[in-house]
């Protein structure tokens, strides 16, 4: 084996540790950091795993929303049409929110039966819109969904 | 009319395309002169009749001929001139012209700036760009056409969202798109190396100042929209790690390792099938960013816009671009000679070290990208990633890079002594490290992140201006181009270190309630509501915040955003008041109207040093396009470019 | 020469997830209806033409119908309008339209303008019944068998596959009725 071909083992043989260190790293960084979709149904069904970040998807309730005039406290209820869960939030709500709209919570289920959110997405209308007319939104690279707009974030970090 | 116009020009160009990817090839491979010198006239053709199909769609918005359906989905009566001109390229299927028209810009320029090329290897990347330009016109003349009509036309067209209309807007998506067809250069540059059997080093120094303008514009178009997104969405953030932001951001990463195992393989010889493996994915990533934001893989629970079929299509593209040019790199690329050895410290090591975290950190962005599907995948549900894995992964990846960045331009080619390459940046490091500490403490951001975010950066500053003014000091006469902008460039990074290390570690936010005639105190600054009063635009109604804003009830600026209704389509949309400045932005928008006594809910956030995160971008933005125009990357390749240029080792730059 | 193949077959790797992907983007794109297998709700609600008569789904038990979403101001709706068309014409069931967030008169005037298919319409203004069918926005178009059970949804405006997947769908359910 010339000296050359060694060190070139060697290189390849920290190259694959290292990359190997990297995975593993990338593998428990992404376990700790993945937010299922839920929805009042699976909340009901009781088929999510405790103590997790969600993301809550549903229809905002008319006739939920309930804010709390001495600070930016609000609650609704999100229904996907077959079951309910009451969320409540700490912070500004989207421009888009509104009773009957979709949204998204980003939170955590409570053990009082209500979901935590600390950000609230919300759908950007009520059109399905054709393919073309969404990607209008999309602008290919600006950094948001097609139909979300960023919701505005309490920034808790939990 | 002109859209039919437009349709014709689009054929025409395909025409052209699908000549100049066979013609002059059988040129190349025979030996035949005249075959080969069609391949000029060619791409001319392709580029007058590209452009004629943008003008065609330009006309069309400029006309408001709604009957184009396009039109009608992307624009309307009140909108103004310039904003129907961005319009065009708004769309998706405009977006592809647009694209179109670029990558026949850059083949003119190839055929303009490369011309002293050697003839077959200048046919055969000329030919290779044809081949991913027929991919592109067919995609869009067979699944996306901007042409498409529906008659009889609306009398007027839809709303053009209102996040879009504005100026960042208009030059995002072209500067973005410049970079991502930008490497379809430098893929095409590759492909010839590899096609023309014995894969020499020429190539790599041609490829050069073609890669650095892609990525260049491509950190310019990603800055442009990281800037959009800060005033505009309404929240303050400058980076979602939204899947659409990646899309963009993987290519740069491969980019950005290319351009620097560029520079061994020009120089040494060395890593040159890993050269051509990152001009393949370069420009791969980039197809597969365009097929991610375009088919709807990965909108999942967010977005109802999807396309299965131009999916697919992009899809089979991709498939054809780059399992094509991985075939050939697997047969070709066992001819490719090694090149000369190197030591453990050299700048080749240095440089794969770079190239090992580029490549890593692209990979763990496409990995966090792509997990939602393998997660749907495996029947485990349906989950998004959050914005903290990235985040750590990258503190985990980029700190080894930004300590060692500095040594790179110091060390020796092929082997070099710790102290030597150490000695010259101890000045550099104890700059850094109390430079940083007083800092942070004058600042009062005492703390890990914004510290260690000083020094890193001060690091990364001084080491790279050090360095130049070495080389200023020992050679006579001025400084290349490629030196500046290779000090310019990490001068950059280490401003952008600054800036997101501060951005990160001491933004103020305050989500508050607050009524007319209410003081909020964030930072020693007063915020006072005076009153909400309502405000009328041409075509939207707004309520609007009156602060002034007081430090020791002195004014010191008065900043009004706005919650604006506009008028077609009733969209609701949030107006923020900045007061920018290099140490800190000023920020306030409205939330909503709470409660009885006219309050809002009001978000008010101190943003220190978060400009620095774009000047820095734009530094290294900057630095490519210095770099690119060096006169060394072109006069070599006057001169034909036959004998390989050796440099007294140790006093080139990477660039 | 093995080891070149590495990033092909990394490549390859990357396609097929994509391609997976692709074919469950559909089902990923929106929550599945938790209301498919279910009872329709027993919305009733004034019609279109004639505000004063109030209609509900629950008369046309016993038989296979549609019902689909739509609303004047929903451009997709004007995509769709023409495979609506043919659903009217074609499909040998009731064709009810749900009329969600509008205003009588532009719904009036569209239908005018683009022809009206639907057998009939139900009227949501105020989109309080759309919340029970579980509507996220339109079109949307379901599906619902001689029992009153629904089973199927389509969300987005329909194109020639899915009208032809829709057709092949009430051909099924009327099949089903009749046996």
């Amino acid at each position: 084996m010339t000296p050359t071909r060694k060190k070139r083992l060697v290189l390849v043989g920290l190259l694959v540790i290292g990359i190997g260190a990297a995975a593993a790293v990338a593998i428990t960084a992404l376990q700790s950091n993945m937010f299922f979709f839920i929805t009042p149904t699976d909340v009901h069904a009781q088929t999510m795993p405790p103590d997790r970040q969600f993301r809550l998807g549903g229809l905002v309730m008319a006739g939920t929303v309930e804010r709390d005039p001495h600070s930016l406290a609000v609650s609704f209820t999100v229904t996907d049409g077959a079951y309910e869960l009451p969320v409540t939030f700490n912070g500004i709500l989207p421009d888009l929110f509104r009773e009957g709209q979709g949204v998204i919570a980003h939170g955590r289920l409570g053990e009082d039966g209500q979901f935590h959110a600390h950000e609230v997405l919300a759908r950007h209308d009520e059109t399905y819109m054709p393919a073309e007319l969404a990607r209008a939104l999309e602008r290919t690279g600006h950094p948001m969904e097609a139909n979300i707009q960023p919701g505005p974030t309490a920034r808790q970090r939990d | 009319m002109i859209a039919e116009l437009g349709q014709i020009a689009l054929i025409l160009a395909l025409a052209m395309a699908v000549l100049l990817a066979t013609v002059p090839l059988v040129g190349a491979w025979r030996g035949d002169e005249r075959l080969m010198r069609l391949a000029p006239s060619l791409v001319a053709g392709h580029f007058v009749f590209a452009l004629a199909a943008w003008l065609a769609l330009v006309a069309a918005f400029l006309n408001h001929d709604f009957s184009v359906i396009n039109v009608a989905l992307n624009s309307n009566l009140l909108l103004p001139w310039y904003y129907r001109i961005s319009a065009s390229w708004g769309s998706h299927e405009g977006s592809l012209l647009l694209w179109i028209l670029m990558l026949a810009g850059w083949m003119l320029a190839v055929v303009v700036f490369s011309r002293s090329l050697p003839k077959p290897f200048l046919t055969r990347v000329l030919s290779v760009m044809g081949m991913v330009s027929i991919g592109f016109l067919l995609f869009t003349l067979l699944t996306s056409n901007p042409f498409d009509r529906v008659l009889p036309g609306p009398p007027d067209g839809q709303d053009l969202n209102p996040l879009l209309q504005d100026p960042g807007m208009i030059f995002h998506p072209p500067l973005l798109y410049m970079g991502y067809v930008g490497f379809a250069v430098a893929f095409g540059f590759a492909i010839a190396g590899l096609l023309g059997g014995r894969v020499e080093r020429d190539w790599v120094r041609w490829s050069r100042p073609w890669t650095l303008s892609a990525w260049a514009f491509l950190t310019a178009g990603i800055t442009l929209g990281s800037w959009w997104a800060y005033y505009e969405l309404g929240w303050g953030g400058w980076w979602f790690w939204d899947p659409v932001e990646n899309a963009s951001f993987i290519p740069w990463l491969i980019g950005t390792a290319l351009i620097h195992s560029q520079a061994v393989t020009e120089k040494r010889g060395a890593f040159a099938a890993w050269t051509i493996l990152l001009s393949i994915a370069a420009f791969s990533m980039s197809l597969l960013g365009t097929f991610l934001v375009r088919s709807g893989v990965l909108t999942s629970v967010h977005a109802f816009a999807h396309d299965p079929d131009r999916g697919l299509f992009i899809l089979a593209f991709m498939g054809i671009v780059t399992g094509g040019a991985l075939l050939l790199y697997a047969l070709r690329a066992p001819r490719i000679a090694t090149g000369e050895g190197f030591d453990w410290l050299s700048r080749e090591s240095l440089l794969l070290l770079n190239n090992v975290f580029f490549a890593v950190s692209a990979a763990m962005v496409l990995l966090g990208t792509l997990y939602p599907l393998i997660v749907d995948f495996m029947g485990w549900g349906q989950i998004s990633v959050g914005p903290p894995y990235f985040g750590a992964m990258f503190i985990l990846l980029m700190t080894p890079i930004v300590l060692l960045m500095p040594l790179g331009p110091y060390t020796r080619w092929r082997q070099d002594k710790p102290q030597r390459v150490l000695h010259p940046l101890i000045k550099a490091a104890i700059f850094a490290i109390v430079g940083g500490i007083v800092i942070s403490l004058l600042l009062g951001a005492w703390n890990m992140r914004a510290v260690t975010g000083w020094i890193g950066g001060l690091w990364l500053a001084a080491g790279a201006l050090g360095w130049l003014w070495g080389q200023k000091q020992s050679i006579r006469g001025r400084l290349p181009r490629h030196q500046i902008g290779m000090a310019l460039a990490h001068a950059g990074a280490g401003v952008f270190v600054i800036g997101v290390a501060m951005v990160e570690s001491t933004t103020l936010e305050r989500d508050v309630r607050v009524a007319p005639g209410e003081t909020v105190t964030v930072a020693g600054l007063n915020f006072h509501l005076e009153e909400v009063a309502s405000v009328k635009g041409p075509n939207w109604i707004a309520d609007e915040a009156r602060f002034s804003v007081q430090r020791d009830d002195r004014e010191i600026t008065r900043m009004h955003p706005q919650k604006r209704r506009y008028h077609r389509g009733g969209q609701v949309m949030t107006q923020v008041a900045l007061r920018p400045g290099p140490l800190r932005d000023l920020y306030v928008a409205m939330g909503e109207p709470l409660g009885d006594d006219g309050a809002w809910s009001i978000r008010i956030h101190i943003k220190p040093f978060i400009r620095w995160i774009w000047a820095g971008a734009l530094l290294m933005t900057l630095g490519g396009l210095l770099s690119a125009t060096d006169r060394r990357y072109w006069r070599t390749q006057r001169a034909q470019a036959g004998r390989p240029e050796r440099s007294p080792i140790g006093q080139e730059a990477l660039a | 020469m093995i080891r070149m193949l590495i990033p092909l077959g990394v490549f390859v790797g990357l396609v097929a997830l994509l391609i997976v992907g692709l074919q469950t983007a559909e089902q990923r794109k929106i929550v599945a209806s938790p209301l498919i297998g279910k009872p329709v709700p027993d919305i009733r609600l004034p019609g279109l033409h004639d505000p004063d008569m109030v209609r509900g789904v629950a008369e046309l038990r016993g038989q296979p119908f549609i019902l689909n979403v739509w609303g004047s101001w929903c451009w997709a709706c004007r995509v769709e309008h023409p495979f609506i068309e043919r659903l009217g014409r074609e499909a040998g069931v009731p064709l009810v339209g749900f009329n969600w967030k509008d205003e009588r008169a532009d719904a009036l005037a569209w239908l005018n303008r683009y022809g009206d298919a639907w057998s009939f319409h139900l009227v949501d203004f105020e989109g309080r019944a759309a919340i029970d069918l579980g509507v996220y926005g339109a079109p949307e178009t379901f599906l619902v068998d001689h029992q009153g059970v629904v089973r199927h949804k389509h969300v987005g405006p329909i194109d020639a596959p899915v009208f032809d997947d829709l057709m092949r769908r009430v051909l099924a359910l009327r099949m089903e009725a009749e046996s």
